[in-house]
């Protein structure tokens, strides 16, 4: 059931993409780029999600436990701190190259695309490096 | 503002929205993708959920074809651009602690300063690298 759960979870956010147009960079950076003709849908595909979420965290978690698992596993970072800061930049450079962030790359796998592939393996890279080597200030 | 199309993002985003909030109230988890996908790929704790959860991901435009017939987007080129995006988009998103999804939707929606102030920063330095490049 666990399984199922979080699959139909990532179809849910993936097909949410799609229809959105989140999926095609194209729009993403009709957002990000204030220098052209202005798209401000993605604004809207933030706003609809939140809404949602907010609204449902405040009315599940204060459950004893979800319902296919033991418990909640939030995060419990609480500082805002340099690593979270630079890594954010970091991502937003990135973000704003292409139009990609790590959802839309991994759903539009499926279409193929060498370029899609190459950016999804390009970001694996980052992860991996990212691991090996941490930003100073970094508490983990 | 000739591209606008409120209907699909609000249609959209709110399905992006039931789909963490299922994972929140189903298995008690945060929808990050970053941080789900590269747990998935470089450490050996609980596998199996996370994969079911990617190849929903990988599986949802195939989903959206079906029902939407003239479904189609753009993909970037292959070229050392793409991939030095790629690049700075996983650094950022480990040092970070997450992406749009982790912070801009889950974090916010339950009102975590340290996402908001993650969000702030990826969308600023998007808007830069956008505005600035295009």
């Amino acid at each position: 059931m666990k399984l199922l759960v979080a699959f139909i979870a990532g179809l849910l956010m993936s097909v949410g993409m799609a229809i959105s147009k989140m999926i095609d960079p194209q729009k993403v950076l009709a957002f990000l780029d204030l220098s052209g003709s202005w798209d401000p849908s993605l604004a809207l595909v933030m706003a609809g999600a939140l809404a949602v979420y907010s609204v449902g965290y405040r009315l599940f978690i204060h459950k004893p436990a979800p319902l296919f698992d033991k418990q909640f596993y939030l995060p419990t970072a609480r500082y805002i701190d340099k690593p979270l800061l630079i890594g954010a930049a970091v991502f937003g450079l990135g973000w704003g190259m292409v139009g990609y962030c790590p959802g839309p790359a991994i759903s539009a796998l499926s279409s193929g695309s060498s370029g899609t592939l190459g950016f999804v393996l390009a970001m694996t890279a980052g992860w991996f490096i990212a691991r090996k080597i941490k930003l100073p200030f970094s508490q983990a | 503002m000739e591209n606008f199309t409120p209907v699909s993002a609000l249609l959209g985003g709110a399905l992006i929205g039931l789909g963490t909030l299922l994972l929140l109230v189903g298995l008690g988890r945060i929808a990050g993708i970053s941080g789900i996908t590269s747990t998935l790929l470089f450490q050996k704790e609980d596998k199996l959920w996370r994969l079911a959860f990617v190849l929903g991901l990988v599986a949802g435009p195939l989903l959206t074809t079906l029902f939407y017939k003239d479904f189609s987007y753009s993909t970037p080129e292959l070229s050392p651009f793409t991939l030095a995006a790629g690049l700075l988009v996983g650094l950022g998103t480990a040092w970070g602690s997450g992406c749009t999804s982790g912070h801009g939707v889950c974090g916010i929606g339950r009102f975590s300063p340290r996402s908001l102030a993650a969000t702030l920063v990826f969308m600023l330095f998007g808007v830069l690298a956008a505005s600035l490049l295009f």
